[in-house]
């Protein structure tokens, strides 16, 4: 029964109820009309002891094939990263868990310290000058980088490749016509952005999108791509992998005006989609279009360093209907997770793994000895070609054990043989050796 | 005087060739980055070995405050207690280790989760049809009005339906959300009962209204004695009704949103149904709405199959779309289901405990603050530190920062904007009867250090790591990034 968690006895209620001066606690609720009053208890299971949910949800739990039931391969957006112990056992701390938005900033000097350092890893990672303390997904952070870009250069129409996340696209262009924006394509040519078609694209456009490495697990010609939209005056916006930037070049340092990504892979459990977080920075001219909280240094009266939310002029809170976005509750506790992550890899653990994911990923196309669908090099994730429905051949593996990776044909056209392998550092070459065993017998 | 020390920051700490982590080594082949895309200068990422990381995320957790550490009545945020067994289950492997990408009939365990919390919710809000998928409130919200979008659309009426009601009350959420959203702001005033003003709302609501954005109890913790004729007067026109959920743990159970006559209802698990804040997020927003409005919801849609399996349906010709990412933030699922299966029908009994919280505190507070709509509040309130300013110099924010040295987390201050030194108290359900105490305690101790000794609490807090801040001189400098000396990795 749920009252464990409620503290009043009936004694405390009596003299509760005798100090505010009511007879009972329906007479509390007089204001509420008598035709909006729910006279029936709600149609919910009835109430279970914390013994009985428990099992329940282990049960559930139990339903689902997780990573630690079959060697998987799948990556699309979210990938199988190592957790570190550090990571869960510093998030787990209640006085960050159970802490509201740090409003008070005497009482939540931890939270905006971590915020501050957080916003200086990103803008490390990313080669910008300014972050904010999160959003929501890799997928959200693009639309609010659109929203700024078509502030900041006063132009309606946004560029997006088609080597985007197709999710990431989706939640652009449901966030569009709010905006009022409009978004286009620019196709992919073997499995890469063409930077001529991108700057054709590009001109009028507030915003022009790539992902850095893209969707297929392709190398984009990113400078390449910067280089165009800028030429077009559109903002370059780069959507990156954060663990890919120990070994690729940051955003920022090739002309990109905005970088966003999901940090998901950052000390981040899978979870079935989220809580994750989206990580959005930019150049500094930039700043007072962001959306979102931001942290800053500064001073209490004795001189000692301090930090407090800032630039807070730009929020729903303060500017209401003139706000920059309606942001407030973003993904502070990921976002923590994130910066003990990344604090824990240092700057060498971030070369390393991005080598590793690399070699790997080499590893995977020697191995499997099937025709890769592109010539681009890649990063973590490999596009190969089965000559079978890549749906079936998922299935078929995965009755051995093994789900070998997405079927691309789920979102482009034509690709319906094409399967999309992941590998991080957790799938070893004895893993890939297996991977390259089942396929072979199912394609057989 | 406090006697903390100031912990530098992580990049202070660091040392050239120090390395927490440790990566397997396998023997691969080569694979080098082309030259033009590889990065030329390591970014400047921390280097500390493990322990110092764990005494230096120690230290800040040592300078936070959670609902852990004491109470924490901030008004809005709906603070309570977060058990710990939601933590446990989110954490399973099952749950955390579960590729969002896995397929549909290995991953039935979670759908039947996900489809379990839609059939609570909607049974909760006393609405048809709900989507998960929203990763906040305010993400809610303008899901919501993404909804009302694409409903007038659907009819044709777009183009004339411009304008989205919205009390001088309402949270900065829901203006900015409507912006976000294309449509334009048309405030409505608050009575002298704290009610919607009704004669001004007559005045405003017309052919080319969309929507109204309503937050029932209000910020000021009342309850919307007109919501049937506000109901009436919209839907008369034609427009939807909108429902924020930041107050929804007054009333569950007890009078449920469809019934008001809501169209559309934004949930915040992170505060009815107890998943942690995390200072400053994960949250959930899913959206609950009446049957009209379910073939524009957020896709894919989380359904039942006719041999009782769950599934994901892609096919909704008439969806806004995609508002995040996979199916929404699923591990705030786990704890929020959880939550609401120890309860049950019992949620009625949760909402009595707030309200019943909240009214002890203000009976026992309204004569020293004042209070500027004397009704029966419900689950917070809102008080006024107006005399203490008027006569001793004392503003909400010395009240709020002295509440500090009592152990004690302020309220929400200056909000709502209708109350001048605002100071808005929200108890919860979970908080006893001695805390309550304890908090009035403090609460009537500073209205008399007011009058005896001003300084004390215009110089409050007083032991936490940092006196007050220098807000303004943070905005000048924007200091919001550390700024390495000499490039020291690579």
């Amino acid at each position: 029964m749920g009252t464990g968690y409620l503290a009043l006895t009936e004694a405390d209620r009596e003299a509760m109820l005798k100090a505010i001066g009511v007879s009972s606690v329906e007479g509390l609720f007089a204001d509420i009309p008598e035709q909006v009053r729910l006279r029936r208890e709600l149609a919910l299971p009835a109430p279970a002891s914390e013994v009985e949910v428990e099992r329940e949800l282990t049960e559930l739990a139990g339903r689902n094939v997780h990573t630690g039931r079959e060697l998987s391969f799948l990556g699309a957006g979210v990938y199988d990263h190592y957790v570190p112990a550090i990571v869960d056992a510093v998030v787990s701390r209640p006085e960050f868990l159970t802490a509201y938005t740090p409003y008070q900033p005497e009482l939540s000097q931890g939270v905006l310290q971590a915020i501050f350092e957080y916003q200086t890893v990103i803008c490390e990672l990313t080669g910008m000058e300014v972050a904010n303390a999160s959003g929501y997904d890799g997928a959200t952070v693009a639309a609010d980088a659109c929203f700024m870009a078509a502030h900041a250069t006063g132009r309606r129409k946004i560029v997006v490749a088609e080597a985007v996340n197709p999710q990431v696209r989706r939640v652009v262009k449901t966030y569009a016509p709010g905006f009022g924006l409009e978004v286009v394509e620019v196709p992919h040519a073997g499995g890469v952005t063409d930077p001529g078609r991108f700057r054709a694209e590009a001109e009028g456009a507030a915003a022009a999108i790539f992902q850095q490495p893209n969707f297929f697990g392709c190398l984009e010609p990113a400078p390449d791509l910067a280089r165009a939209a800028s030429e077009a005056g559109a903002l370059a916006v780069a959507h990156v992998d954060p663990l890919s930037l120990g070994v690729l070049e940051a955003p920022g340092n090739y002309g990109c005006q905005i970088a966003v990504g999901e940090g998901q892979g950052a000390g981040n459990h899978l979870s079935f989609g989220g809580p994750h977080f989206g990580f959005l920075a930019a150049k500094k001219e930039l700043i007072r279009r962001m959306p979102g909280r931001i942290a800053g240094e500064t001073t209490d009266r004795r001189g000692r360093r301090g930090f407090v939310l800032t630039l807070q002029t730009r929020e729903q809170h303060i500017r209401r209907e003139k706000a920059t976005s309606n942001i407030t509750t973003n993904q502070s506790l990921c976002a923590l997770a994130g910066l003990v992550y990344l604090s824990w890899l240092g700057p060498k653990g971030l070369r390393e793994l991005g080598e590793t994911c690399m070699g790997l990923s080499e590893l995977v196309k020697r191995k499997l000895g099937l025709p890769p669908v592109f010539a681009a090099p890649s990063f973590k994730e490999l596009a190969v070609r089965l000559g079978r429905p890549a749906e079936e051949v998922v299935r078929e593996a995965k009755k051995r054990g093994v789900n070998p990776g997405y079927p691309l044909g789920r979102d482009y056209a034509g690709m319906e043989d094409v399967l999309l392998v992941a590998v991080t550092e957790k799938r070893s070459p004895a893993d890939i050796e297996r991977l390259a065993e089942v396929l072979g017998e199912v394609l057989a | 005087m406090s006697d903390w020390r100031e912990e530098p920051l992580i990049f202070e700490k660091s040392k050239a060739g120090r390395c927490a982590c440790s990566l397997p080594e396998y023997e691969l082949p080569e694979a080098k980055v082309p030259a033009e895309l590889a990065r030329a200068e390591a970014p400047c990422l921390p280097e500390l070995a493990e322990p110092d990381l764990a005494r230096h995320f120690s230290a800040l957790a040592d300078r936070n405050f959670g609902v852990d550490s004491g109470f924490y009545p901030l008004g809005s945020c709906t603070m309570k207690y977060n058990p710990r067994l939601n933590e446990r289950l989110a954490a399973l492997p099952g749950f955390a280790d579960l590729h969002p990408h896995q397929l549909p009939e290995d991953a039935q365990g979670a759908l039947e989760l996900c489809f379990l919390l839609q059939e609570a919710l909607a049974e909760i809000a006393g609405l048809d049809a709900v989507s998960l998928q929203p990763a906040a409130g305010s993400q809610g919200e303008l899901t919501g009005l993404m909804l009302v979008r694409a409903y007038f659309q659907d009819r044709g009426e777009l183009e004339t339906r411009r304008k989205v009601v919205v009390p001088d009350t309402a949270h900065g959420t829901n203006p900015a959300s409507v912006t976000m959203a294309g449509f334009e702001l048309q405030p409505v005033k608050t009575d002298a009962r704290g009610n919607l003003d009704l004669e001004d709302l007559r005045r405003v609501v017309g052919p080319d209204t969309a929507a109204l954005m309503l937050t029932n109890p209000s910020t000021l913790g009342l309850f919307e004695q007109g919501i049937v004729e506000v109901a009436r007067i919209f839907h008369e026109v034609g427009a939807l009704l909108y429902y924020d959920g930041a107050n929804l743990n007054a009333v569950c159970g007890i009078s449920r949103p469809g019934d008001m006559g809501f169209d559309i209802v934004h949930f915040n698990l992170h505060k009815t149904f107890s998943t942690p804040h995390g200072g400053g997020g994960p949250g959930a927003g899913p959206v609950a709405v009446r049957r009209a409005l379910e073939p524009f919801l957020p896709a894919p849609a989380i359904v039942r199959s006719e041999d009782g399996s769950f599934a994901l349906d892609d096919e909704r010709p008439k969806s806004i779309g995609r508002v995040r990412g996979f199916l929404g933030p699923f591990g705030v699922f786990v704890k929020a289901y959880a939550f609401i299966r120890v309860y049950g029908p019992a949620l009625r009994e949760m909402s009595e405990a707030a309200v019943l919280n909240a009214n002890y505190l203000l009976a026992r507070l309204k004569d020293v603050y004042e209070l500027r709509y004397d009704r029966v509040c419900m689950h917070e309130f809102v008080l006024s530190a107006c005399k203490l300013k008027r006569e001793n110099g004392i503003s909400a924010l010395d009240v709020a920062k002295r509440l500090m040295d009592y152990g004690i987390h302020p309220p929400t201050i200056y909000f709502p904007l209708v109350v001048p030194e605002a100071l808005m108290v929200e108890p919860t359900e979970t908080e006893s009867i001695e805390t309550l105490d304890a908090f009035v305690d403090a609460m009537r101790r500073i209205a008399a250090e007011a009058v005896e000794d001003p300084e004390l609490l215009r110089a409050a807090p007083h032991d936490r790591p940092v006196e007050r801040l220098d807000e303004v001189g943070a905005v000048k400098r924007a200091i919001v990034r550390y700024e390495f000396g000499e490039r020291e990795t690579g």
